[in-house]
């Protein structure tokens, strides 16, 4: 078996998972300074599906991406921590305010500028918008096929990959050619620990624009050690189209957020005869709650 | 995400240690290894940082997935299939994470593929390991045996075995107890020959009580001097386990620490390697790795008292009776609060300890490679002198303390704490072993004792009570007086020059100078760090009184007395030979 290049996409997402009684504003938009950010935990299964592969395959190489502001590199750390190769960082001013659609635009103009690859992977979707578009909007676009609710490759050869997609009712087993797209579901192996060494070897890997003026101790150690230098590409180091990206390149326009308080105010007493309880069951049925 | 090394400040409070900064210079060799590995450390703060950050890997792999197994380890437990020990599925996930985290052989030099770890910071993770699960704990720890060859193994022998710990996730085992040598090392008969055809040791024999006793490598206790009896004639051996010439004959059913395997082995002709000299095996060898492990001990110990005093706290805040939580009667939050300012003591003590050994250990590395210079040798004598009285001190005291801690925790439970329902009753049983294993805290005291006779101890106390700043606080007076108390009565006990009566008041000695030591610890970390600082004021006033007791009972103790306690008169003593 030849060695694989893998990309695998992440995001850093608000921890909306964690969320705090200030996490919304008054009118309904999220407060971003009071969310940690995580990263996207369907995106972490696809980077362990990614290293699951390099174990298996000698000589495989992963490679994660992702656009986002400055801060978005501690997932790129994150990433290399956990065993992959390089990280790659999109960031630009211009990029911000990006719907599904400019996004994908954009991942793809950077996916394009890479020697190589055989398989893209992401999560599923991500925490923050729940759209599950990115990955297959990327593969429509790179012209590939895709595979999504993947949680575990069977078998990959030169120019296949058969892996087992995880649905509603069931898994099915499907093959795809080489390149494609996978998006990883959350039922596919949690990703694996942070390793020590990997720890101390990567720790001061930074993006340019992370470096401070001040900071001339981490420059020589870049220097002297170029792959703790994240690569960080802008509009201009993808040739990307300024009117398919960030704001300006998404039609998606929200036109209201309504802050909603979910409250309990139906409640069913129930005795504990055996009518009450079949007759609670066949509705706990009917609603597809239990079933 | 829980993580037991975030949820503990004490621990980066320890690391920011005066002494430790030396222990890191001499272990990093002066951050020479940066130029030759990229993920050595470049200075201190780097040094620290990372021993931060491997830590809290540590402490998110304890916390979410050894702690969250700990219940299913130790209903499942280990059992024999084949000749073959398998652990309890949570078992082998437990130590999966950590060798996936690259956490063995920790504390193995880099060429080693090791993390170059001091002392002090992979004690921190034994005992976060063993606040989640102390059965755990043991097969974990016994990568110490790594440290072992690589003190006193061959060239050869090193680079042959000390990579696979960290390649490959290999497991050790300490095997040295047998039917008829428990404390008593001396009487080991498993016999070891060489076999001029083969050119090749030979080990028969059975071996009893052997925690992990399945593991990859084995570090072995044999008699390779036919016709002795005593400790001269015993070697060390290291027996690789793909020889397949051990039989597990027996897994033991015990009270506690029931996820970690418990081994008879048999022994047939089975192939080992000689580490060092021959004849060095019990007298030097097996006396460092028992060292370490007595640390390993003390570590486990005060983990073990920080999971009981947790329940305890989680159960006192919950449980409501007569209208209120628990937490608000004063029975139940003295209790508590003793928990705390206990383990605040011990910890102080543990790591204290931590850092002796340490330095020592740097120091004989250093002297591998160089003659110390005459200051330095002074140095290390110093640290060895005290790391050799401190280690049983703490073995013995965080044993006994983690003991009467988880029973305070399940006495706070309730009749709830009895049944199984909480993590209590676990706890309660696993504590048990600690006071037994790697030397029973007679035994530590029969060690710790001569810390009190060449006056160590005291040498120590007064080197504690220049450190603290305020002359004048009462906490200070208050350990004066138990300070003169201590050293009145202990030369009252050295003056009669009985070594009976020595032995015999030993642990109430060793105990009054441990209080007062910790009390100043406590006190010097409290110019520091506030948090010490009702800790240190609630656990002088709590030992004072245990003190003065010990005192008292010794002030009034008539030689003669010695007499009534005997049980076997003169005549019916058996001396076995």
């Amino acid at each position: 078996m030849r060695p694989l290049k893998i990309v695998v996409l992440i995001k850093q997402v608000p921890d909306t998972r964690n969320v705090g009684p200030d996490a919304m504003k008054p009118d309904g938009t999220v407060n971003r300074g009071k969310l940690d950010t995580v990263f996207n935990p369907d995106d972490l299964h696809a980077l362990e599906l990614a290293l699951n592969l390099k174990d298996r395959i000698p000589g495989t190489e992963v490679t994660v991406m992702t656009m986002g502001p400055r801060r978005a590199a501690d997932i790129i750390r994150d990433s290399l921590y956990r065993g992959a190769d390089h990280g790659i960082m999109i960031s630009d001013k211009r990029f911000g305010g990006a719907d599904t659609l400019a996004t994908s635009y954009t991942l793809v103009r950077a996916i394009q500028k890479l020697p190589s690859y055989d398989i893209i992977m992401g999560g599923r979707q991500a925490i923050d918008g729940d759209t599950a578009q990115v990955g297959p909007q990327c593969a429509e676009k790179l012209g590939v096929p895709q595979v999504t609710y993947v949680e575990g490759i069977i078998s990959i050869t030169d120019d296949e990959v058969v892996a087992k997609r995880r649905l509603s009712k069931g898994v099915e087993t499907v093959s795809s050619p080489l390149p494609c797209l996978i998006t990883v579901h959350g039922a596919s192996p949690a990703c694996r620990s942070k390793v020590a060494k990997r720890i101390m070897q990567y720790k001061y890997a930074r993006t340019n624009s992370e470096i401070r003026p001040n900071d001339g101790f981490i420059k020589e150690l870049h220097s002297k050690r170029p792959y703790l230098t994240i690569p960080e590409w802008g509009v201009e180091d993808i040739d990307a189209d300024e009117t398919k990206i960030g704001l300006s390149g998404s039609p998606t326009k929200v036109k209201s957020v309504e802050s909603i308080v979910l409250t309990a105010n139906e409640a069913k007493v129930l005795s504990d005869s055996d009518l009450d309880i079949e007759t609670m069951i066949k509705e706990l049925i009917d609603h597809h709650i239990i079933g | 995400m829980d993580n037991f090394f975030n949820d503990t400040p004490d621990f980066k409070f320890h690391l920011s240690h005066p002494l430790f900064q030396k222990v890191v210079a001499l272990k990093e060799k002066n951050f020479k290894e940066s130029e030759q590995y990229d993920y050595a450390p470049l200075n201190h703060e780097d040094a620290l940082d990372n021993y931060e950050k491997v830590l809290d890997i540590v402490g998110e792999i304890c916390a979410n997935t050894i702690a969250p197994n700990a219940e299913s380890v130790d209903l499942e437990g280990p059992h024999l299939e084949n000749n073959e020990v398998i652990y309890a599925k949570g078992t082998t996930e437990d130590y999966k994470a950590l060798y996936n985290a690259g956490l063995i052989g920790m504390a193995l030099p880099r060429k080693y593929d090791g993390l170059n770890f001091p002392m002090v910071p992979y004690v921190m993770a034994a005992e976060m390991v063993a606040r989640a699960d102390a059965g755990f704990a043991n097969i974990w720890g016994l990568q110490d045996c790594a440290e072992t060859i690589y003190e006193f193994g061959s060239e050869e022998q090193k680079d042959k075995y000390l990579p696979r710990f960290n390649r490959d996730g290999v497991t050790a085992a300490m095997v040295l107890t047998e039917p008829d040598a428990g404390s008593d090392l001396q009487s080991v008969k498993l016999k070891a020959t060489f076999d001029e055809k083969e050119n090749i040791w030979k080990l028969n024999g059975v071996k009893r009580f052997i925690t992990n006793g399945d593991a990859d490598i084995s570090l072995v206790l044999a008699r390779s001097e036919e016709g002795t009896l005593d400790a001269r004639g015993l070697s060390m051996f290291i027996y690789d386990r793909n020889d397949h010439a051990v039989q597990v004959r027996h897994l033991e059913k015990k009270l506690g620490i029931k996820g970690s395997p418990t081994c008879e082995l048999v022994f047939k002709d089975a192939p080992a390697e000689l580490v060092g000299k021959e004849r060095f095996g019990l007298i030097k060898y097996v006396m460092a790795l028992m060292n370490s492990a007595r640390l390993g001990v003390g570590a486990q110990s005060v983990g073990l008292a920080d999971a009981a005093y947790r329940e305890a706290l989680k159960y006192a805040e919950d449980r409501a009776q007569f209208g209120k939580v628990i937490l608000k009667f004063p029975a139940v939050y003295e209790m508590i609060t003793n928990m705390k300012v206990k383990i605040d003591a011990l910890r102080s003590l543990l790591y204290e300890t931590t850092l002796f050994v340490d330095i020592t250990k740097a120091y004989e590395e250093e002297m591998k490679e160089r003659s110390l210079e005459k200051e330095e040798r002074m140095e290390m004598k110093h640290y060895m002198k005290l790391a050799n009285v401190f280690t049983p001190l703490i073995k013995l005291t965080a044993s006994e303390a983690c003991n009467t801690i988880a029973y305070d925790s399940l006495q706070i439970h309730g009749g709830t704490g009895f049944m199984k329902d909480f993590p209590i009753e676990r706890i309660y049983r696993d504590a048990r072993i600690t006071s037994i294993y790697e030397g029973t805290s007679q035994l530590q005291a029969v060690a710790a004792i001569k810390g009190v006779t060449t006056g160590v101890f005291i040498e120590q106390i007064k080197c504690y009570d220049t450190q603290v700043s305020d002359k004048n606080c009462e906490i200070r007076t208050k350990l004066h007086k138990m300070t003169e108390a201590f050293e009145s009565i202990t030369n009252r006990v050295l003056e009669l020059n009985n070594n009976e009566l020595i032995d015999f008041h030993s642990r109430r000695l060793v105990e009054m100078a441990g209080n007062i030591i910790m009390g100043y610890l406590l006190v010097i970390n409290s110019q520091k760090n506030e948090s010490f600082t009702k800790s240190a004021k609630l656990f002088v006033n709590l030992v004072r009184s245990e003190n003065f007791e010990s005192y008292n009972f010794i002030e009034n103790f008539e030689v003669s007395e010695l007499e009534l306690y005997k049980v076997l008169k003169p005549e019916e003593v058996l001396e076995v030979s």
